[in-house]
């Protein structure tokens, strides 16, 4: 019987992907918070994990609810006023936030999907059984939010 | 591609995979946490579990650390963390003991990777004081199996916490080494450390 490889492992060979993921999916001020959580909560349900699963997958998966909580709070908190859907940063972000500012405020199956798609490195097999669908839903919803965002940036030539 | 991933600041995942290593390891979310430890022996893989020291390890032994850290997650739990400032107490009473400022060690042991004969042989060894030796037929006239003088041998060979329970300082009969799964060197470097041989140290 395999057994599950030990749990450092999955610090040593994802760290750097799953925290790519996390500053797409909650933005650079939270995601050092979200990092640990996915994987203190990960670590939590090891043991349950079936040893020949795909543990990459399995940290998204979970990183990804975790950005579905973030992002439930910060609407849960938002004020009914006209204000700037993302906090301030202190400084300017790096350029490569840019799109992901954009992709934060897709429909949240678009968002998750492109996340998962592009900052988690996820294929759309792996993301529909992260989000419980098909794969032909997958790649509609990545392929929907990316024109969406094409239309917005054409909108907005000021912005990078 | 469309949409490239966010660049993290360099350094900044490793540093937080070590946070959360060191909090799961505190807390004990992390059922084993593991440090290595430069020794005059050459490198060892240290691991400890709520009850205490489980594995003390050479880390050039076959297989290597790797080998050693899927040991703990098949017979312990897959829960393992690399927590080095929880493994700061066994790092300091090893550098102690090896600078000769320390006989013997502090804490509890685990005694879960051992049982049955095995676990009678060692905790038997672990009875042998500092700077003194004994021999594989003395210690198994300590266990149920008093004649298994063959067997004893084998059971020193499987000690998962060198060091700490002494299997070095078990000799064969008549004043002759015996043997050391890490190698007759280590053998006597450690007995050199407690006085029993002349020092091997620079």
């Amino acid at each position: 019987m395999k057994t599950l490889p030990p749990f450092q492992r999955l610090l040593d060979d994802h760290a750097d992907a799953v925290l790519r993921f996390c500053i797409a999916s909650v933005g650079r001020h939270d995601a050092d918070d979200a990092f640990q959580e996915t994987y203190l909560s990960a670590m939590k349900a090891y043991p349950r994990l079936r040893p020949d699963s795909d543990c990459k997958a399995w940290l998204m998966t979970i990183a990804h609810r975790k950005a579905l909580d973030v992002h439930r709070a910060r609407k849960r908190r938002a004020v009914p006023v006209a204000e700037p859907p993302e906090r301030i940063e202190p400084e300017a972000p790096p350029a490569d936030d840019a799109p992901w500012i954009a992709v934060r405020e897709l429909p949240p199956r678009q968002r998750a999907v492109l996340t998962l798609r592009y900052a988690g490195d996820l294929t759309h097999a792996e993301i529909a059984v992260a989000l419980d669908t098909t794969e032909e839903a997958s790649r509609r919803a990545a392929a929907d939010g990316l024109r969406k965002l094409r239309e917005e940036f054409a909108d907005a030539p000021a912005c990078a | 591609m469309p949409l490239p991933a966010p660049e993290p600041e360099t350094g900044r995942a490793a540093a937080l995979a070590a946070k959360v290593a060191e909090r799961a390891a505190a807390d004990g979310t992390a059922d084993v946490a593991y440090a290595l430890v430069d020794s005059p022996c050459g490198e060892i893989v240290v691991a400890t579990t709520k009850q205490g020291l489980a594995r003390l390890s050479y880390t050039d032994h076959p297989g290597g650390l790797d080998r050693v850290l899927e040991s703990l997650s098949d017979r312990l739990s897959p829960r393992v963390v690399e927590a080095p400032a929880k493994l700061d107490d066994w790092r300091r009473q090893l550098d102690d003991y090896f600078e000769g400022r320390r006989q013997d060690f502090d804490g509890p042991v685990d005694w879960s990777l051992t049982d049955g004969y095995v676990r009678e042989v060692l905790q038997a060894t672990a009875r042998i004081p500092y700077g003194e030796t004994s021999t594989y037929k003395l210690i198994t006239e300590q266990t149920h199996a008093p004649k298994a003088y063959r067997a004893c041998g084998g059971a020193l060979g499987s000690n998962p916490i060198a060091i700490v329970v002494p299997c070095h300082r078990v000799l064969a009969s008549g004043g002759k080494m015996g043997g050391y799964t890490g190698g007759l060197e280590r053998k006597e470097i450690l007995l050199g450390v407690e006085g029993v041989l002349p020092s091997k140290l620079v």
